[in-house]
């Protein structure tokens, strides 16, 4: 049934993401149901009754602040280890950053996606560069990074399937990265109000098999076999 | 000072409310200083050269003497609270009257400041130190305002011999303030004007 | 400022009717209008979420109740995305600063802490006085910005910057200056409000009335005044940049022209965290004013709660990146700042634990005060269970502005501020109006809310999960939200109901203050002083100033026949 929260996965580090959440949802909702079970229990349990008195505990003494002490000291224990869990899957995916050939920039704007390619010569900037508006290819199995940035306010570049979420901020440029694992065509969205047509800013990403990225490649960017002949 | 305030047998404490409020008060002013002067400090550090060459406009010793102005008005404003303390009515006036001038002088010097730099083409829009400068000295001169305002209504009441004996309390407030509004300054100044 | 010859010997002299019910100082008629203030705008506050649920369950169709919106903010009950964004952004606002905080602060807090404390009036009565009257003001500067040409502000209630520093990004224009313009009065309310909290309870308490007899509610007004007090300053710093960006043209916040956009979220958040704090631990002061009333037992650990909440307080000030994992900032500050932030989790446990074995080996009754109080804990639970989630910084990179988010906010604040708030209001209303709230009515009420209120946030976790991005106008753009239109529906259907549920409350309130059953002067057998006056409470509290012998929350003491003991009284009450 949990499997049904999340979109489909086809990231190599959302499996990450998700089973940090899952380690989450059953320590909290562990403790959840026992902390609403026990209120429920003492709700039953010391209801008003005639001529019974309540216990005079005001829990000053150690002895008592040891049931809430304990409890207290267990939640701390589980506290360190979500952490732990978390600081190791956030390195995986904010740390070291893999090298790519596939570079892409994608640029912010109201309301539309840029997306650049630097072309054959593999810099930005130059007049072999492609540019296309809302549709993102890339190769599957490849790790991808992309140089994201913004014209105007801020967006924020969303593939739920990826697991991927980063905000694109003016006058910064911030670099993402992620590696598909399944071709297919799945939605982007913009995940950061950025004015009246904020929902409209729906984008695409095509993950095309090896062979069909090298077609798409060699039908799409600009030609440079012929200056080199 | 007992008697002429709220504090009466019932009360927990003897710190007088009144202090204890103007206290608090300056406290979350503190903050808004504060963030404003730390937001400024970030932005001077993230900056080179481009700043150093705005900041290079300012006047340091317009900003010099204003500072001896304020210094000397938070001087003359201690020099009131002490004479009401020991009850020197005519004394206390005077002061308060030298304390509100200064505070009016070092608007004026303010005032001729700003027309010379715009005259010159400085406005906020002329970059990033610009905006800062306007922007701080500007709340901080309306703190100025509100400073002399303050303490006029009180030079008023000494004179009309209103401020006794219920009210010369108020004195003392008048100058934490304008201590701290002197304090501001002394951050400000540096920063602003010896910022290149 | 300090002179109160009117608190002195107000009850001597006969008022006009404009000092005694409008411009008073009494800080019982101030907290009253705070109240007011209050409930008004919780009202303008539920029909923008009841124009945001419909659109999202029913995109673009038009809203039932919504045709009398004149053209151009809306198009025949149809919504338009700019109000639509108007109508999140003001939601948020309004029912942060315009109801959370006059609710639980401005109306309990005036209320109640002088009496608690056992104080004629308020340090400053005057400045009381006008700290509810700015606040009047800033209502009205934020409804007017509705009316003003390009609609009310609509950059979020966040307002990053720059989608809110430069007109051209949204339309809004004088919109979003009165926006700010409102925050700032609003602000300056509540450091009023906050001054005077904290120097009346320094200052002006009761002989015997030592800083731990207080009751805990003084304690969570006071130290949610000084989170306040410390954590806003830089946000009106900010504050004022970002209105010179708008108004004459600077770039603090504006890339091209120098500016750091990422500075507007540290400085928003700065504050915006301890300011959840600022909501929550007064509406939780109302919990454990509540809980040992109805359980006849002293709260358990009183003092260590006080210092939880004061720990909790220091943290919420180094949490403050938690929202912003996905800004851009350097990634390597995430760490440091998820864990400061699953930590702050340690005190709120104490606080939940402690409010649970307050219940332990009780005599519990279940009168509408205490489910609601009961339900607040209960359900804020939830809220802060899923914060952890929030805080992990590699499941915040997927649930950042999703629905899951919203889900987790309104689970925290909604709890405290109305479940919290409707237990305090069912509580001191006798106090307050002289006659008791219908309990029936008040049961009714508190199971339709609960329910209801737990039927809309739920499913909204789901939807989170699914990836639905907050803030969207129409959800039906994405396939892939698509599949969950139907729990869109169901969460306006629920939605429909805890509006509508609220309407109860409204009749068993203005029923109850004319109508209602004559309240006896301590109806709940409680033991703090508010309950040792009569109703009506002269202007000047106390006719003597009590002597306080005893600590709060002295219930079933062993050795005493009654189950109270009030603080007052230096032997045990004879009545029982």
């Amino acid at each position: 049934m949990l499997d049904h929260w999340f979109p489909k996965n086809i990231s190599t580090y959302g499996g990450e993401i998700d089973s940090v959440f899952y380690l989450i949802f059953y320590i909290v909702g562990i403790g959840f149901l026992l902390g609403e079970a026990a209120i429920f229990y003492f709700l039953i349990r010391y209801r008003r009754r005639d001529g019974k008195k309540a216990a005079f505990v005001n829990g000053e003494r150690w002895s008592q602040a040891a049931w809430i002490i304990i409890p207290t000291a267990i939640v701390l224990v589980l506290d360190l280890w979500i952490d732990f869990a978390g600081a190791q899957a956030y390195d995986a995916i904010k740390g070291e950053m893999p090298v790519s050939e596939t570079i892409v920039q994608v640029t912010g704007k109201q309301f539309n996606w840029i997306i650049n390619y630097p072309g054959p010569d593999g810099i930005f900037g130059t007049e072999d560069d492609l540019t296309k508006e809302n549709d993102l290819y890339v190769p599957v199995n490849k790790a991808v990074k992309t140089i994201l940035k913004s014209e105007d306010v801020i967006h924020s570049f969303f593939v739920p399937v990826l697991r991927l979420k980063q905000d694109m901020v003016p006058g910064r440029t911030i670099e993402a990265w992620f590696e598909a694992t399944e071709t297919g065509k799945y939605e982007i969205a913009c995940a950061e109000l950025c004015g009246y047509g904020h929902y409209t800013m729906r984008g695409f990403l095509h993950i095309l098999s090896e062979e069909d990225y090298a077609a798409w490649v060699s039908e799409n960017w600009p030609d440079t076999n012929s200056e080199s002949n | 000072m007992s008697g002429a305030t709220t504090v009466s047998e019932y009360q927990a404490t003897h710190t007088v409310p009144g202090r204890m409020g103007i206290w608090w008060f300056l406290a979350s002013e503190i903050m808004v200083f504060g963030g404003f002067l730390a937001i400024y400090i970030l932005y001077r550090m993230a900056s080179g050269g481009a700043w150093a060459e705005m900041a290079n406009h300012v006047s340091a010793p317009i900003g010099t003497f204003n500072t001896i102005i304020l210094l000397t008005s938070s001087l003359t404003m201690v020099k009131a609270f002490e004479a009401i303390d020991n009850e020197k009515r005519k004394q206390a006036t005077n002061f308060l009257l030298i304390t509100v001038i200064l505070g009016l002088a070092f608007l004026g010097v303010k005032a001729f400041e700003y027309s010379s730099e715009i005259a010159l083409g400085f406005t906020p829009l002329s970059g990033t130190f610009w905006a800062f400068y306007y922007a701080l000295t500007g709340l901080h001169g309306l703190h100025i305002v509100a400073g002399v305002i303050f303490n006029a209504s009180l030079l008023v009441m000494a004179m009309k011999g209103t401020l006794w004996p219920n009210t010369q309390h108020r004195v003392e407030y008048a100058g934490l303030y304008w201590h701290f509004v002197d304090i501001v300054w002394i951050f400000l100044f540096p920063l602003l004007y010896l910022s290149y | 400022m300090t002179e109160q010859k009117n608190a002195e010997n107000g009850h001597s002299e006969e008022l006009s009717f404009w000092r005694k019910y409008v411009f008073s100082t009494d800080h019982k008629v101030v907290g009253k209008q705070y109240l007011f203030i209050a409930l008004f705008m919780a009202i303008l506050g539920g029909v923008m979420a009841y124009y945001m649920r419909w659109q999202l369950a029913w995109p673009e169709t038009a809203v039932p109740g919504a045709g009398w919106i004149p053209e151009p903010t809306a198009f025949g009950g149809i919504i338009p995305p700019e109000f639509y964004n108007a109508l999140t952004t003001m939601h948020g606002t309004i029912m942060v600063f315009f109801v959370g905080m006059p609710f639980l602060l401005g109306a309990f807090g005036n209320f109640l802490l002088p009496l608690m404390i056992g104080a004629k009036d308020m340090a400053f009565p005057r400045l009381n006085m006008m700290s509810v009257w700015t606040l009047f003001l800033a209502s009205l500067v934020m409804i007017a910005s509705f009316f003003v040409e390009g609609g009310a502000a609509s950059a979020g209630w966040t307002g990053y910057a720059p989608l809110s520093a430069d007109p051209i990004h949204t339309g809004v224009t004088w919109g979003l200056n009165l926006w700010i313009l409102g925050l700032a009065l609003e602000f300056t309310s509540f450091l009023m409000g906050g001054i005077n909290f904290l120097t009346t309870t320094i200052t002006m308490r009761a002989p015997g009335m030592t800083m731990y007899r207080l009751p805990l509610m003084v304690w969570m007004q006071i130290t949610a005044a000084v989170i306040f007090m410390l954590s806003v300053g830089p946000l009106i710093a900010g504050a004022i940049l970002l209105l010179l960006d708008r108004t004459v043209g600077t770039g603090f916040f504006i890339p091209e022209l120098g500016g750091d956009p990422l500075l507007w979220q540290h400085l928003f958040w700065f504050f915006g965290h301890p300011e959840v704090y600022v909501v929550l631990l007064p509406g939780f002061g109302a919990i454990m004013e509540i809980l040992p009333v109805f359980s006849r037992k002293p709260i358990f650990a009183y003092k260590t709660i006080i210092w939880s909440t004061i720990i909790a307080g220091a943290l919420s000030f180094l949490v403050w990146a938690h929202h912003m994992f996905v800004s851009g900032m350097d990634p390597r500050l995430a760490m440091p700042f998820s864990i400061t932030t699953i930590l702050i989790s340690v005190p709120f446990a104490v606080v939940i634990f402690a409010f649970m074995a307050t219940l332990w080996g009780g005599s519990i009754r279940f009168t509408t005060p205490m489910l609601f109080a009961l339900g607040t804990v209960m359900t804020f639970i939830v809220g802060g269970a899923t914060g952890i989630f929030n805080g992990s910084a590699p499941v915040d990179i997927f649930i950042h502005d999703t629905h899951f988010v919203v889900a987790h906010f309104h689970f925290t604040l909604f709890p405290d501020v109305f479940l919290g708030g409707f237990a305090a209001l069912y509580f001191w209303f006798p106090k307050m109006f002289g006659r008791m709230m219908n309990e029936t009515l008040g049961k009714i009420h508190f199971w339709v809310t609960t329910i209801a209120f737990n039927a809309v946030f739920i499913p909204m976790f789901v939807l989170g999960l699914g990836g639905s991005m907050r803030r969207v106008y129409n959800p039906l753009q994405y396939d892939f939200l698509k599949p969950m239109q139907g729990i869109n529906e169901f969460i306006t259907y629920a939605a429909i109901v805890l509006l509508l549920g609220q309407f109860i409350f409204m009749f068993n309130f203005f029923w109850s203050m004319f109508k209602g059953k004559k309240a006896e002067r301590n109806p709940w057998n409680a033991t703090t002083l508010e309950w040792s006056v009569s109703y009506p409470i002269p202007h000047d509290n106390f006719a003597t100033i009590p002597t306080v012998y005893h600590g709060p929350y002295e219930y079933s003491l062993p050795g005493n026949k009654s189950d109270w003991q009030p603080q007052h009284e230096e032997n045990e009450p004879v009545s029982g």
